[in-house]
C-alpha cells in the first residue's frame, strides 16, 4: 500500500473555484467510500480553505488518476490548481494541515477538528488510520507545547480575549451590542462563544435591533436610552454608521458611580468612531477602538509566526516517525515468511523425532513444544529487530532481498 | 543539623530565583520547613523570639503561601524567590537559623503571637505582590500595548479579588496575634512601644482597605495603591524589630 494526496488549496485555487469543489460532510464521506470501493482506502478533507483527497492503495498512478477525475467531475477547471503528493511527502503535508501550519491564519485550531471529522467520515484501512491518527496527535502536541494557538487572530476574537483580560470567566457578564450590523454580530459571537450574555442590543431602528436581540434573546434598546444601562453592562460594543459618537465621555463618567468600582471595558468598531475617546481617560474604563485590535491582531501573528517554526520542529518528528512505521512495512513479508519457514521445519523435525516423543508424557511433550518454540523466537528476534531497523534507514528492500536469498524463501512471495 | 539545613534550603531557593525552577522552589521550602522543625524541636525552644528568628520564619511563610497559589501566577515566583533567598541570608546573618540561647517567651506565646502576626505579614505580602502586578498589567490596558495578549496573563478581575482574599484571611491573624502580645505586655505592666504602634496603624490600613471594600467598593487601581501603603508598614514594622521590639 502507498499513499497518494491529490487536493487544492487557499495556496493554489482562489475561493470561486474552492468554493466548487467544496463537498459537505455527508458527500465527502461518499466520495472516499467510492475511491475506496477497489479495495484502498479514501478520506475526503474538504473544508473552506481546501479539498483534499488521500488515497491508499498499491496501484498509486492509478490512485492518483482516480483521484484526479473525482475532484474533475466536481470542476472541470480545477486540474491546473491541484497539487500532487505521495507517500513521506502526502504524510507530512497532512501532519502540518492538522496543526493548522498550511492555514490562512498559522495555528488557526479549527481545522483539528475537521480532519478528526474527514478521519471518521473516510474509508480507513491500516495505513490511512495510521496517518490520521499520527497527525491528529501532532496537531495537538502543536497546540499543547507552543502558543501558536493562543493569542487571538481576528478583531471580533481580540475583542474577546481583550474582556477576558479584564473580567477573567466571562460567565455572568453583560454586554451591550449598539448597532445591529454585521460587524456587531460577529464581535457578539466571538463573546457568546466565551460564555459572556448578550443583555442589550441598542439602535436608531428599533426594528433592527429587535431582530438581532431575538437571536441572541436580548432586550432591544433605543439609542436614546444607552446611557440607562451603562451601570450594569461590563462590555459596550459599538459599530453604528452615526456620524458623532454615540456616546460621550461625560454620558460613562455618570454612570461610573453606579458602578462601585467595576470595570468597563468599551470596544469601537465603527469607523467614523462612535465612542468618545476621552473615556478611556476615566478610572476603570478601557476603550479600544479598530486600529487598536488591529494593531494588537498583526502583533499576535508575528508572535504565531515565530511559534511557527517550533511547530515545524514538532510536524518534522513526528512526520519522521511515521515515515519509519511506514517504512518497516516493506520488510514485514519477509520477516513474516521467515517466521514462517522456522516455524515449517520445527514443526517438521517434531514430526521426526515422534517416535522418541511417543515415550514422552502429556507435560513432557509440552516442554520439548515450548522450548523449541523459544529456540526459534530467540534466534529470530535480533534479525526482525536489524531489518526494521534498516527499514527505517532506507534499507529495508535490500536486506528483505538477502534474507529471501540466504533462507530460500519461496519464490511465489517475491 | 540546622547549619546542615540551612546550606541545601539556600541553594534551591537560589536556583529557583535565578532559574525559575518548579522543584527547587518545593524543595527549598520543604528545606526551609525541616529547618524550622529542627528549631523548634532542640530543647532551647523557638528561636522566634529574635528579630532574625521572625525574619527566618516570616519568609517561610511568604514562600508557603506563594507556592498556595503559584500555579495560576507563576510570573509571582520572578519577585518571591529572590527576595526569599535574600532574607534567609539575612536572618542567618542575624543568628536566625541557628539555635541560640533560649527565649524567655513560652513556646505558645511565641506560635500565637510570632506565628499569626508573621502569617499575616506573610499573607499581606503576597497582597501587595498581587497588586502590584494589578498595577503594572492595568497599566498596559490604558497604554493599550499591542503585546497584550500574546501571553495569557491572570485578569484584572482575579487579581483584584486574590488580593482581597489574601487581606480578608490575614486581618483576623493579625488581630488575634496582636490582641495576644497587647494582652501580655499590659498583664507584664509594661508599655507599648514604637513597633506596637506602627503594627496598629498597619492594621487600622489593611482594615480599612476590607471596609472601603465593602461598603464604598473600593476595588481595581486604588484598592491596589492602598493595598501598597499597607504593605509599606509592614516592611517599616520588619525593619523596626531589631531596633525597637526584641530585648
Amino acid at each position: 500500500m502507498r499513499l497518494v494526496l491529490v487536493g487544492t488549496s487557499h495556496h493554489h485555487a482562489p475561493v470561486e473555484l474552492r468554493e466548487r469543489v467544496a463537498l459537505g460532510h455527508d458527500a465527502a464521506a461518499e466520495l472516499a467510500k467510492r475511491l475506496a470501493a477497489t479495495g484502498g482506502e479514501a478520506v475526503c478533507l474538504s473544508t473552506c480553505n481546501r479539498t483534499e483527497l488521500y488515497v491508499a492503495a498499491p496501484d498509486v498512478d492509478a490512485a492518483e488518476r482516480a483521484a484526479v477525475a473525482a475532484l474533475a467531475e466536481l470542476e472541470p477547471d480545477v486540474e491546473p490548481a491541484l497539487y500532487r503528493l505521495r507517500d513521506h511527502a502526502a504524510a507530512l503535508h497532512l501532519f502540518r494541515v492538522a496543526a493548522g501550519l498550511d492555514s490562512l491564519v498559522p495555528g488557526e485550531g479549527e481545522i483539528l477538528g475537521q480532519v478528526r471529522a474527514a478521519h471518521e467520515a473516510g474509508t480507513t484501512g491500516a495505513l490511512l488510520d495510521r496517518v490520521f491518527r499520527q497527525a491528529l496527535h501532532a496537531g495537538r502536541k502543536v497546540r499543547a507545547q507552543t502558543a501558536i494557538g493562543e493569542a487571538p487572530a481576528s478583531v471580533s476574537s481580540a475583542a474577546g480575549a481583550l474582556a477576558e483580560q479584564v473580567f477573567g470567566d466571562l460567565d455572568g457578564c453583560s454586554i451591550l451590542l449598539v448597532g445591529a450590523g454585521k460587524i456587531s454580530e460577529q464581535a457578539a459571537r466571538s463573546l457568546l462563544s466565551r460564555r459572556a450574555k448578550i443583555a442589550f442590543v441598542a439602535n436608531r431602528t428599533l426594528d433592527h435591533a429587535a431582530g438581532l436581540a431575538a437571536r441572541f434573546g436580548a432586550e432591544p434598546l433605543p439609542l436614546d436610552r444607552l446611557d440607562e444601562q451603562l451601570a450594569t453592562t461590563d462590555v459596550v460594543v459599538s459599530s453604528t454608521s452615526a456620524p458623532g459618537y454615540v456616546l460621550d465621555a461625560a454620558t460613562v463618567e455618570r454612570a461610573l458611580r453606579a458602578r462601585r468600582g467595576r470595570q468597563l471595558l468599551l470596544i469601537d468598531l465603527a469607523v467614523p468612531r462612535d465612542l468618545d475617546p476621552a473615556i478611556h481617560d476615566l478610572d476603570g474604563c478601557y476603550l479600544y477602538d479598530i486600529d487598536d485590535l488591529q494593531a494588537i491582531v498583526s502583533e499576535t501573528l508575528v508572535g504565531r509566526r515565530g511559534e511557527a517554526e517550533r511547530a515545524e520542529a514538532i510536524v518534522a518528528a513526528e512526520s519522521e516517525k511515521f515515515r519509519e512505521w511506514q517504512a518497516s512495512l516493506d520488510v514485514v513479508p519477509a520477516i513474516m515468511s521467515l517466521r514462517a519457514r522456522a516455524e515449517e521445519i520445527r514443526e517438521s523435525e517434531l514430526r521426526k523425532a515422534e517416535g522418541l516423543l511417543g515415550r514422552l508424557d502429556d507435560s513432557q511433550r509440552k516442554a520439548v513444544e515450548a522450548i523449541t518454540a523459544q529456540i526459534v523466537n530467540k534466534l529470530l528476534h535480533l534479525p526482525t529487530v536489524r531489518m526494521k531497523q534498516a527499514a527505517a534507514a532506507a534499507d529495508g528492500v535490500i536486506y528483505a532481498e538477502a534474507v529471501r536469498h540466504l533462507f530460500g524463501l519461496g519464490e511465489d512471495e517475491r | 543539623m540546622a547549619e546542615l539545613l540551612f546550606w541545601p534550603t539556600l541553594l534551591f531557593y537560589g536556583e529557583a530565583a535565578v532559574g525559575y525552577l518548579g522543584y527547587a522552589r518545593r524543595a527549598g521550602a520543604a528545606g526551609r520547613a525541616a529547618l524550622l522543625i529542627v528549631q523548634a524541636a532542640r530543647e532551647d525552644g523557638f528561636p522566634w523570639g529574635t528579630w532574625a528568628g521572625s525574619l527566618n520564619l516570616f519568609v517561610w511563610f511568604v514562600v508557603t503561601v506563594y507556592l498556595g497559589v503559584r500555579k495560576p501566577y507563576r510570573l509571582l515566583g520572578l519577585a518571591v524567590m529572590p527576595l526569599a533567598a535574600a532574607l534567609l541570608v539575612v536572618a542567618r546573618a542575624g543568628g536566625g537559623t541557628g539555635v541560640g540561647s533560649r527565649s524567655h517567651y513560652s513556646n505558645l506565646f511565641l506560635v500565637l503571637h510570632v506565628g499569626l502576626v508573621l502569617a499575616a505579614f506573610a499573607g499581606f505580602t503576597l497582597a501587595a505582590a498581587v497588586s502590584a502586578f494589578y498595577i503594572w498589567q492595568e497599566r498596559r490596558l490604558k497604554r493599550r500595548e499591542v503585546t497584550i495578549l500574546r501571553r495569557q496573563a491572570p485578569s484584572l478581575a482575579t487579581l483584584d479579588r486574590l488580593a482581597s482574599r489574601a487581606v480578608a484571611f490575614s486581618l483576623p491573624a493579625l488581630t488575634l496575634g496582636l490582641a495576644v502580645g497587647i494582652a501580655r505586655l499590659l498583664g507584664d505592666g509594661e508599655r507599648i512601644d514604637a513597633v506596637i504602634a506602627a503594627t496598629l496603624v498597619t492594621w487600622l490600613v489593611w482594615a480599612a482597605y476590607l471596609v472601603l471594600r465593602a461598603t464604598r467598593g473600593l476595588s481595581g487601581r486604588r484598592a491596589a495603591y492602598v493595598a501598597l501603603a499597607g504593605f509599606a508598614l509592614v516592611i517599616v514594622v520588619r525593619l523596626a524589630l531589631p531596633a525597637a521590639h526584641f530585648s
